[in-house]
């Protein structure tokens, strides 16, 4: 069922991956590759699974005893599902940013800082450099420069996304999982971070998983189109939106389902 | 016959009469209690209560070994309370997923929430009392602290589970280990709801009476030792109150007032405390 082609450049390669919730069989048998510094969209309707398959990136159902994944993921040359994968060094080289904002209950400094903290010992100018420049990535340094002691769940719901980012770059991953991360934004917040997302793609290979499809359009350079936990198709971003080859992409894309 | 939207009407009518009887009965002997206490401990309420000690029936005297005794074994038990019930509360909410611990650990902390305070007092006397033959302010401070404990463990598991499980996946996703979420991130987003529950657990055991007849007992004197047996004011309202003279009667309306205010004064506290977190999210 797989539609699977090549990627000059795969960071990430996905093979035969299934994913359970229980007894639950919620992916089947994926293969997929995601290409390096580019931007990988994942649509489908509610339920699909491409929230499950970005959380197995990072193996962040690891949190919970009932989910389990099976098959490879491999990230430059080492399968992460291998149970003896670090997970300090897979989160390291793999950050998240999720639906809703999380800011930490600390200050806008401290959030940046404290991931920082979990692998580097930094002097403090050496800090206060990094963070700068996590938040000038994010483009967020502007707004909360003289406020960087101010709690960050003070900020707006765009700002504090845009924290999240800030927080996420800041140790420095090879690859940004981005879980809808608009979708709690209103419409200029989210022209923001989709502004953000293209500037990123320069030094980080991004997954977003999205419910909408022009902002998929817009944002990525591969689209994998999901349902029931089968990826469907899975193309660049300008043949799944003009040339879909399967019925069911296209009666998505048009919505005529979904 | 009626059609369907007066029916509506009719029954939205009655329910409302009557909840808001239910709610005026409950209100009604709140009010009358506050105004007993306050019609009769205000003007038992004068200098003397905070200066003097606990006086012999027919001189004068006040209640302040009372008070110091109350405070001195509220703070105790609750020191040694608050950290335990902290501990097991993140314990039930953020490590207890796997396993059987957590959920008997979870009922037997039901039970001890539930059980009679005059058993937590007995089971003190029993173990510790009985050993060192004398009432003592330890002993007192102790029961009080297996009061607090299980009220501390069920509003911290309660608090950390209200913090969205996002939080936590966002700390791990960074790579932070699990103590060091629970540590700076959850524990400390749940601060003012388990700030909340501490005081209202000091609001319970500072009104407590039966735990403390069978540990600390009551001093007449002056006393700052928790060796000895310690004055303390339910119990000594307990006494003057029971007593017929009308001197010792007086001072125990006075203690039952600012028992009362105090717990009132906590109550209002933890919640002005929790209603302004809950707006900061």
């Amino acid at each position: 069922m797989n539609s699977t082609m090549n990627i000059v450049n795969p960071k990430v390669t996905v093979r035969n991956l299934n994913f359970y919730y229980g007894n639950f069989l919620a992916l089947k048998d994926i293969n997929m590759e995601i290409a390096e510094k580019m931007v990988t969209a994942f649509i489908g309707p509610s339920g699909c699974g491409k929230s499950t398959l970005l959380r197995t990136f990072n193996r962040m159902y690891q949190l919970y005893p009932q989910q389990k994944a099976t098959g490879q993921i491999i990230l430059d040359g080492d399968n992460i599902l291998d149970p003896k994968q670090d997970l300090n060094r897979l989160h390291a080289k793999v950050g998240m940013v999720f639906q809703k904002p999380t800011p930490f209950p600390m200050s806008i400094y401290d959030n940046i800082a404290f991931g920082v903290k979990l692998y580097e010992s930094l002097s403090g100018s050496e800090m206060d450099e990094r963070v700068e420049w996590a938040l000038k990535k994010a483009a967020l340094w502007g707004e909360v420069k003289d406020k960087l002691k101010q709690s960050g769940t003070g900020l707006s719901g765009g700002q504090q996304q845009r924290l999240c980012i800030a927080r996420a770059i800041a140790v420095k991953p090879e690859v940004l999982l981005l879980d809808e991360p608009t979708s709690a934004l209103d419409p200029i917040s989210t022209a923001h971070i989709e502004k953000l997302i293209d500037e990123l793609k320069v030094d980080f290979t991004i997954a977003i998983v999205t419910h909408n499809m022009q902002q998929a359009a817009r944002v990525s350079d591969y689209t994998a189109y999901m349902y029931l936990g089968d990826l469907v198709e899975f193309s660049d971003t300008s043949t799944i939106f003009t040339n879909p080859s399967k019925k069911e992409t296209e009666d998505y894309i048009t919505g005529r389902f979904g | 016959m009626i059609d369907i939207y007066t029916r509506r009407r009719i029954t939205n009518r009655l329910g409302l009469i009557v909840s808001v009887l239910a709610m005026a009965f409950g209100l009604f002997w709140l009010g009358w209690i506050l105004f007993t206490l306050l019609n009769h401990g205000l003007p038992a309420l004068t200098s003397t209560v905070f200066t003097q000690m606990t006086p012999p029936p027919g001189s004068d005297g006040g209640l302040l070994n009372a008070i110091v005794g109350t405070l001195m074994m509220t703070i105790v038990g609750t020191l040694i309370g608050t950290p335990i019930g902290i501990l097991a509360g993140t314990y039930l909410a953020e490590f207890g997923q796997r396993g059987w611990l957590a959920p008997v650990t979870r009922f037997i902390n039901d039970i001890l929430l539930s059980a009679p305070s005059i058993v937590i007092g007995l089971f003190v006397y029993e173990v510790y009392v009985v050993h060192i033959r004398h009432f003592s302010g330890w002993a007192g401070a102790l029961a009080l602290a297996i009061i607090v404990i299980p009220i501390v463990i069920r509003t911290t598991e309660n608090m950390l589970r209200l913090i969205p499980n996002t939080l936590r996946e966002a700390s791990a996703a960074l790579g932070a280990p699990q103590w060091k979420t629970v540590n700076f991130v959850t524990l400390r987003a749940a601060r003012a709801g388990i700030i909340t529950g501490i005081m209202l657990a000091i609001a319970r055991i500072s009104g407590e009476t039966a735990p403390l007849l069978f540990t600390a007992l009551n001093n007449q004197f002056w006393n700052a030792d928790m060796e000895n047996p310690m004055a303390n004011l339910p119990v000594v309202i307990f006494q003057f109150a029971m007593s017929p003279y009308e001197d010792w009667q007086r001072l125990a309306w006075a203690g039952a007032l600012l028992i009362t205010f105090s717990v009132l004064t906590l109550n209002i506290l933890a919640r002005i405390l929790f209603r302004q977190s809950a707006s900061n999210h």
